[in-house]
């Protein structure tokens, strides 16, 4: 088959390689008919992901039509129209069944290499580096998705693949981004990033009851999306000195109740923290530029809350931990439990609250995968979402 | 002797557990590198383990200790071609968080094939095999069997190096896995 491979930093290839195989007893092998490029795949194609391999096949973001059972799954049939969740759950651990799901203790093969890097490992999830398993991801023609009685979400509505495809990761993602800042009437909430998971944070965030949210970025197409499409105000940061210091004036000396960083470990910025956050990044001596949590803990109002959705890698320096002490705020953070949120968020798509397709920009068949890639990671032609398909042409 | 000690929570009852282990049989679907247990009788079986190029380290070990439901402990009998013993002990665990097992090993390093085995077992850092085959054993009781992904085609325990590229293997590659 077909499939997006990483074949070193800045290098993805769409190359012929083995269809994917039954390797336990509850897989399932799905034909991928939508996927999509993520935001945290160009960390993976920037190269600041360690435990890469070349030949790995990309891709956590797809949907499908079920080709394949393994002898345990009695829950999917051959046909099954299905979303599958980036992140791998057995179902039968206490994380597991605690509805902590991207914390699954047995879904990933190298935890022990997590644990040395991270005291423990978190789950297993798909064409993430080897750090999350080795699992060969959906940017492919097809797919092995493991426990496939437990992930895998069964459309039955008719709805289009671009309706759906997002419940897998940056919906649930966003929705979490913001849930977690625990929002009460009257609350300001910030949103570092107009990124897809940015927008479906910042459209979260008014859904769960927020009055006023305040959008951060540095892409005028970007922070218009976040008008438009999600009534954000917005704030360009390269119009300003200080992000914190404005938003502060913004919201009458508070500060945001709560502030969400979906921007993460490749963050930009100016001045000298972010000259300093570069030129350690680029002699490996710090693995993440953490621009965007600085400012947010800067600016958060005192006892509130910062949700950190983007991703991050290892170690950070000049970390404002004695700001979060002094000023009780909170720190809530987590790669997404896709599997707890995709049935409720794909009701409220029942319902009409949101519309995910609404983040795509660009359609392509899978073939052009690495045109998507260039195009994404240098912001050409106002992209925000790139869509694939292996249906396409 | 050398001794390693590990422990894991495995979320499935004490009994369950207990009766798992006690079935030495079973042992090779998450210990790497078991070939086969097979038991003989009166607290006593015959175990097989895989040594380097090709070669098999045998041993027959005797229970010493079986306590059901918490512990169960053995030793290889005089004359095998490891001495070794160990033992595991099984507690529940707070509230619903299932059964604690401890295990402990210990091994005399002979010469010759054997003595590369237990090296290997021990390797650069002491207790890594068995804290795979602790992630596996607990993978075995709590989803029914060794989780395998296309980097790690055997399961917990390929370092980096070891590893596959990320993308599905060829049939031929399957045909020797446990």
């Amino acid at each position: 088959m077909k499939a997006n491979c990483w074949m070193g930093k800045k290098s993805v290839e769409v190359v012929d390689v083995p269809d994917p195989k039954i390797l336990n007893r509850r897989d399932a092998i799905v034909r991928v008919t939508s996927t999509a490029i993520c935001g945290s795949d160009l960390h993976l194609y920037n190269g600041f992901m360690p435990t890469m391999k070349k030949g790995d096949v990309l891709g956590h973001e797809f949907m499908g039509e079920v080709m394949e059972v393994g002898r345990d799954i009695k829950t999917l049939k051959v046909g099954d129209r299905v979303v599958v969740p980036f992140t791998i759950a057995c179902g039968e651990c206490w994380q597991c069944r605690h509805d902590n799901w991207s914390l699954c203790e047995n879904s990933n093969p190298n935890a022990a290499l997590s644990e040395k890097m991270m005291g423990h490992a978190a789950s297993g999830a798909f064409g993430y580096s080897h750090l999350t398993g080795g699992f060969a991801g959906g940017q492919a023609e097809f797919a092995r998705v493991p426990f496939a009685d437990v992930g895998p979400l069964k459309i039955e509505n008719g709805f289009s693949d671009e309706q759906v495809l997002f419940l897998s990761d940056i919906l649930p993602t966003g929705y979490m981004g913001a849930e977690m800042c625990n929002i009460t009437p009257g609350d300001t909430v910030a949103v570092w990033g107009c990124g897809p998971v940015g927008l479906f944070a910042i459209q979260s965030a008014y859904l769960l009851g927020a009055e006023r949210v305040i959008a951060i970025d540095r892409f005028e197409y970007r922070l218009k999306m976040a008008r438009d499409k999600c009534r954000a105000e917005t704030l360009n940061y390269e119009d300003v000195d200080s992000v914190s210091e404005t938003l502060i004036e913004m919201t009458a000396g508070r500060g945001p109740d709560a502030c969400i960083d979906a921007v993460g470990l490749e963050a930009h910025g100016h001045g000298l923290a972010y000259m300093y956050d570069r030129a350690k990044q680029a002699v490996g001596l710090e693995l993440d530029r953490p621009i965007a949590v600085r400012e947010a803990i800067m600016a958060c109002r005192n006892g509130g809350t910062i949700s950190i959705i983007g991703v991050y890698g290892g170690f950070d320096d000049a970390f404002p931990l004695g700001t979060v002490m002094n000023r009780s705020l909170t720190i809530k953070s987590g790669q997404c439990h896709v599997h707890r949120y995709m049935r409720p968020l794909l009701k409220r798509i029942e319902k009409g609250e949101i519309d995910p397709s609404m983040v795509i920009t660009h359609r392509m068949p899978l073939a052009d995968a690495p045109k998507g890639y260039d195009i994404f990671v240098n912001k050409e032609d106002n992209c925000e979402k790139v869509v694939l398909s292996p249906e396409w042409e | 002797m050398q001794r390693v000690t590990k422990s894991v929570t495995i979320n499935r009852p004490r009994e369950e557990v207990y009766k798992f282990w006690r079935d030495f049989e079973n042992l090779p679907t998450f210990m790497q590198h078991l070939t086969s247990v097979t038991v003989t009788g009166n607290g006593r079986s015959r175990w097989v383990a895989n040594a380097p190029a090709g070669a098999t380290v045998e041993w027959t070990a005797e229970i010493l200790e079986d306590r059901a439901g918490s512990l169960i402990s053995w030793r290889s009998v005089a004359g095998s071609d490891i001495q070794n013993e160990g033992s595991v002990r099984f507690a529940d665990a707070p509230a619903d968080r299932g059964t604690e097992v401890r295990v402990e090993l210990a091994y005399d390093a002979p010469a010759g094939s054997a003595g590369v085995l237990v090296a290997k077992m021990f390797a650069e850092e002491p207790g890594q095999q068995l804290r795979d085959d602790m992630r596996r054993f607990k993978q075995v009781m709590e989803t029914g069997e060794v989780v395998r992904s296309d980097g790690s085609l055997e399961g917990a325990g390929q370092g980096v190096l070891k590893q596959r590229p990320a993308q599905a293997p060829e049939m031929e590659e399957l045909k020797g896995l446990k």
